[in-house]
């Protein structure tokens, strides 16, 4: 009896220990991205479209504030608050004395510089597509930033989500770096993919998610609840919004929707992002709206 | 004495209704909001090229915004008029929190209003340039002090 309970417990362990170690924290391969030169100038375009600042810059930051990304803002979700972390130059508050292989694992893969998982309201299931030329550039613009000393705050989750080795299954699951979005025109089209897909994270907030917090691929970009709690985050696809791609740019730039109104909450730091990106980004993205299917 | 007693029960019931109060000042606040919106509209449609640029038109629609944004809000904002309150309205509690905060946000709509009617009459591209700046002060009011839709 004794042995069998022994045995049974030895396989449970030697079960979780393989589980563990398929869903371990993945590094990138250093090949990827050791010949790149990078360019800090283009970074700065990236680090726009990304919106690091706009959940990394300390709550309140206002104009240049903006881009010392002492962290600090919170974000409620059903899972708990998320805080955001210090990711400024510092060398022991930030992220100063990083690697790139460090800064590619982290925004690609979710997976720390000591080798443990982020939680992903830090949106790597998108970065996960972005191109390593683009990783190195934003990792050279960083550097350049201000330094803050604030300490990073802790996140406040409950059980069982405060477990970070359970995240492994969620990135087996909800990490990959394919395109949602197939069979698009080259050009304007797959460049509004790059920026809705990867570096802007649109479908973060658009796309509705399931139980264990992983999008609802199939339901790409039609609305979702607001993770706060307030209202509803609307559908972009053409089965739900109407606008004309004309709208939709200026929208961008402006923050005007078609009726003259303006934006509010979160799309007003998209939005301050956007408008800082040339007139083909934004048009770029309005391309690949309006190329999605109906969605409704 | 029943009848007292009476009327205090029918004022007991008709406490809710006095939820519904100060609907007044909210059709003031969002009329004013309309005739912003309606005046951009005119303004965008030319920035957008939908419109041939009129320097007329152009004008006419930036003096209307800039008189709009000289009306004095903190009447049309009493306390107790925002959504916790009551329904029909967007308006967040956290107007009344931090309502210097809130009435320097209409200050800075009045400094842009007041900069695009000094340059609207300057072609299509200066309209564009003073709207995205207008925006600017919309979006930086709406972020704190308007919830979302539904």
């Amino acid at each position: 009896m004794l042995r069998k309970a022994l045995a049974a417990g030895a396989t449970l362990i030697v079960l979780a220990g393989v589980g563990l170690w398929v869903t371990q924290p993945r590094a990138v391969e250093p090949a990827r991205y050791a010949d790149l030169t990078p360019d800090a100038t283009a970074g700065e375009a990236v680090f726009t479209a990304a919106g690091c600042a706009s959940c990394h810059h300390a709550p309140k930051a206002e104009g240049a504030d903006k881009l010392v990304l002492a962290g600090g803002q919170s974000f409620e979700t059903e899972f708990g608050t998320f805080r955001a972390p210090n990711i400024s130059p510092h060398p022991e508050a930030g992220i100063g004395a990083w690697t790139l292989e460090d800064f590619a694992g982290a925004v690609t893969r979710g997976t720390t510089p000591g080798g443990s998982h982020y939680y992903p309201a830090f949106p790597y299931a998108a970065y996960a597509r972005m191109a390593p030329q683009d990783v190195a550039d934003l990792w050279a613009y960083m550097q350049e930033l201000p330094e803050s000393a604030e300490t990073s705050a802790p996140h406040d989750l409950g059980f069982p989500f405060s477990i970070r080795a359970s995240l492994g299954g969620w990135k087996m699951l909800y990490l990959s770096d394919d395109w949602v979005v197939t069979d698009l025109a080259e050009g304007a089209e797959t460049r509004g993919r790059y920026l809705v897909e990867a570096l802007a994270h649109c479908g973060e907030c658009h796309t509705p998610r399931n139980a264990l917090g992983g999008l609802d691929l199939s339901a790409w970009l039609t609305g979702a609840p607001n993770p706060s709690g307030e209202g509803r985050i609307p559908g972009i696809t053409p089965g739900t919004l109407d606008w004309s791609a004309t709208d939709i740019a200026y929208y961008l730039e402006t923050g005007f929707t078609p009726d003259y109104d303006s934006a509010g909450g979160h799309m007003v730091a998209v939005i301050e992002n956007f408008a800082k990106l040339p007139a083909s980004d934004r048009e770029a993205v309005a391309a690949y709206l309006k190329a999605l299917p109906d969605g409704s | 004495m029943k009848t007292f007693v009476l009327a205090a029960a029918i004022a007991g019931l008709a406490m809710p209704a006095v939820a519904q109060d100060f609907d007044a000042q909210l059709k003031a606040r969002q009329g004013q909001f309309r005739i912003l919106a309606i005046n951009l509209g005119i303004l965008g449609d030319m920035a957008k090229g939908e419109v041939d640029y009129s320097a007329e038109a152009a004008q006419d629609a930036a003096d209307s915004i800039q008189a709009i944004s000289m009306v004095n809000q903190p009447p049309l904002w009493p306390e107790g008029s925002g959504a916790d309150s009551r329904d029909g309205t967007r308006a967040k509690a956290e107007i009344w929190g931090d309502f210097d905060d809130f009435t320097s946000k209409w200050a800075a709509l009045g400094e842009q209003a007041t900069a695009l009617q000094a340059s609207a009459g300057d072609g299509r591209e200066a309209v564009g340039a003073g709207l995205r700046e207008l925006g600017g002060a919309c979006k930086a009011c709406h972020d704190s002090y308007r919830a979302s839709p539904n």
